[in-house]
């Protein structure tokens, strides 16, 4: 028995947690003690769903994860729990789960989610698939535990955009918002900047040069048809959706200077916003549709200001600094994120609208790009590490910081997708 | 700790000679396999590839690659869009060229350095084309002739990050139809 249970010590599954780069500083002790055992048979699938969920749980920065061996033979979620034995462990939630082949070649995953401080079992869910969903059912086991332990909407199953340059050419990226499982929607020897993700996440609006100009192009992903949405006489640049997912709004340069436009998703029925003597661009919307937050120069230095998103009178929302820029706002409504250069470093920030009290997220110095996840937990950006362009996300408390992993390229633009139906 | 994994153990060999999975209690596992994970495009769908590699051009024009039309960059100060006198007599010539070839084209890409935002420098690098084109004009070009557009940051002449290399990057380039 002895030499039985060193040869399952010996198969610690640690090798997800170690490739992720996690920094948690502050209260960040505050986290939630978990044990995901292996899921029976999962070796079967070729990769572990149980280390997927672990990692994804340990990147929120929210969870511990406590280390289960691979038990011979192995716990199930159908294994009766011994909640006292598992809380003198010093778990509070354990995850037991099974992988099953089907006599039609997919599989299925079966979880249960025990809450070992209530003694209480918050049940769990069987899931049929096929070998290729295995990330993606990882990413939804993921979810469901997030959400009953945290209360708020996990954002595993979610996707990112973002580009990367490979010598001469510029790629938009799709990957799971962990940076794994990446897919290439578009390549091209021009840049390409500005990805945002439309409502349904279904299509990208980005801004593309390969015809040597800026121009708008809105870009369903699933059978790859483009569409320019925006290709006037100069600049095309800065599409946003608004969220009804029918229109864009843009920064145009076809009347002078560069200038906020409405314009249809097809590119139809472009109507100017604002009218300034300065750049006005960044234009996005708050998520009541209701406003219209962007950059603008008008004041002296690029400065964020709000206007109604029919069109009207701009305030001044950004005072402290001389540079502020790339507003975007919290699916809550209530926080803006932005870039704020101060003492020459480019940095994430954040400024609760009610209060204006600014905090800034990051000790970076050249960030770019802040994207708010759909829950409004983290943020994703883009910096720069060793010359080379790399995603992180910082949580928007600041305590939680990661870096996704990524090997290839100049990484920059990150754009977080939608939550998934 | 042995003891402990010990009773995890047992735990789990207890489980095993028990009820097989598919026995469990149906109340407290939900069970979706009549609907089962879907491929939802908007999470997992095979994203199709688009290869726009193919769009590449490189136009020649002798007319305008000799003498000072030959020149086609106009470099700034720092938060500048003015044309510096040093530059004059080359936007001068292309206006004389513009003027008397009212047929040519031209299309004039404002750039800046990569410090800041993308897109703020979009708008940035608009206004130094612009300002081109402003001149341009007034020198007898004619509006339907040129359009002046902004690449910001995206296509650095000097790829380093310093000052030498900003200099470069801070510039307005003439192109003429053909050329792009």
């Amino acid at each position: 028995m002895r030499k039985l249970l060193a040869a399952l010590l010996l198969c610690f599954a640690t090798s997800a947690a170690a490739q992720l780069s996690i920094e948690v500083t502050g209260a960040g002790s505050q986290r939630i003690p978990i044990a995901i055992a292996p899921f029976a048979g999962e070796g079967a699938l070729g990769q572990g769903i149980s280390s997927i969920v672990r990692a994804d749980l340990e990147r929120s920065g929210l969870f511990r994860m406590l280390e289960v061996p691979a038990l011979n033979p192995p716990l199930t979620e159908a294994s009766p729990v011994n909640h006292a034995e598992w809380r003198s462990r010093l778990a509070d939630a354990l995850v037991l789960g099974s992988v099953a082949a089907r006599p039609d070649g997919r599989f299925e995953v079966r979880f249960k989610l025990f809450d070992t401080v209530k003694g209480a079992d918050l049940s769990g869910v069987a899931y049929t698939m096929s070998r290729e969903q295995a990330r993606t059912t990882a990413h939804r086991i993921a979810d469901y535990v997030y959400e009953k332990l945290t209360g708020e909407k996990g954002v595993f199953s979610t996707r990112i955009a973002f580009v990367v340059k490979r010598g001469d050419r510029f790629a938009l990226q799709i990957a799971d918002a962990d940076g794994a499982g990446e897919e290439t929607a578009l390549v091209s020897f021009e840049p390409i900047i500005s990805p945002a993700w439309s409502p349904d996440g279904r299509r990208l609006a980005y801004v593309s040069f390969e015809n040597k100009k800026p121009v708008v192009y809105v870009h369903s992903l699933a059978d790859g048809k483009r569409q320019v949405a925006a290709n006037f006489k100069g600049s095309n640049s800065a599409p946003t959706w608004a969220p009804d997912g029918t229109r864009l709004a843009v920064s145009l340069s076809r009347d002078g200077g560069s200038q906020i436009f409405l314009v249809n998703a097809d590119g139809s029925g472009v109507r100017r916003l604002a009218q300034s003597s300065g750049i006005d661009t960044e234009p996005v919307f708050s998520p009541d549709g209701g406003t219209i937050y962007f950059t603008s120069d008008r004041g002296g230095s690029p400065q964020i200001y709000r206007m109604p998103a029919g069109g009207g009178e701009a305030q001044r929302v950004t005072f402290e600094g001389t540079y502020n820029v790339s507003p975007r706002i919290s699916p809550d409504g209530k926080v803006l994120g932005y870039i704020a250069r101060s003492g020459g470093k480019f940095q994430v920030a954040t400024m609760d609208l009610a209060s204006r009290q600014v905090q800034i997220l990051t000790d970076s110095d050249k960030d770019e790009s802040p994207s708010f996840a759909p829950n409004g937990r983290m943020i994703l950006l883009a910096t720069v590490n060793a010359g080379r362009g790399v995603l992180f996300a910082v949580s928007s408390d600041g305590r939680i910081k990661q870096r996704l992993p990524y090997a290839g390229g100049d990484v920059r633009e990150p754009a977080w997708g939608p939550f998934v139906k | 700790m042995r003891a402990i994994w010990l009773t995890v153990l047992m735990a789990g060999l207890a489980a095993c000679s028990g009820a097989p999975t598919t026995e469990q209690d149906p109340a407290s596992v939900e069970d979706r396999s009549a609907k089962p994970v879907t491929k939802d495009p908007a999470t997992t769908g095979p994203i199709a590839k688009v290869d726009v590699t193919g769009t590449r051009i490189t136009g020649q024009d002798p007319a305008v690659k000799t003498g000072v039309l030959a020149q086609r960059s106009i470099f700034y100060d720092l938060d500048q869009y003015d044309i510096k006198d040093q530059y004059k007599p080359l936007v001068e010539a292309h206006a004389r060229y513009l003027r008397d070839n009212p047929g040519r084209k031209m299309l004039v890409q404002g750039n800046t350095d990569e410090r800041g935002s993308r897109e703020y420098n979009i708008g940035l690098g608009q206004k130094r084309s612009e300002g081109v084109k402003k001149m341009l004009l007034l020198l007898g070009a004619r509006e339907e002739q040129i359009e002046s557009v902004s690449l910001g940051e995206e296509k650095p002449r000097a790829e380093g990050h310093d000052e030498q290399a900003w200099s470069q990057n801070r510039r307005s380039d003439i192109l003429y139809q053909g050329e792009y």
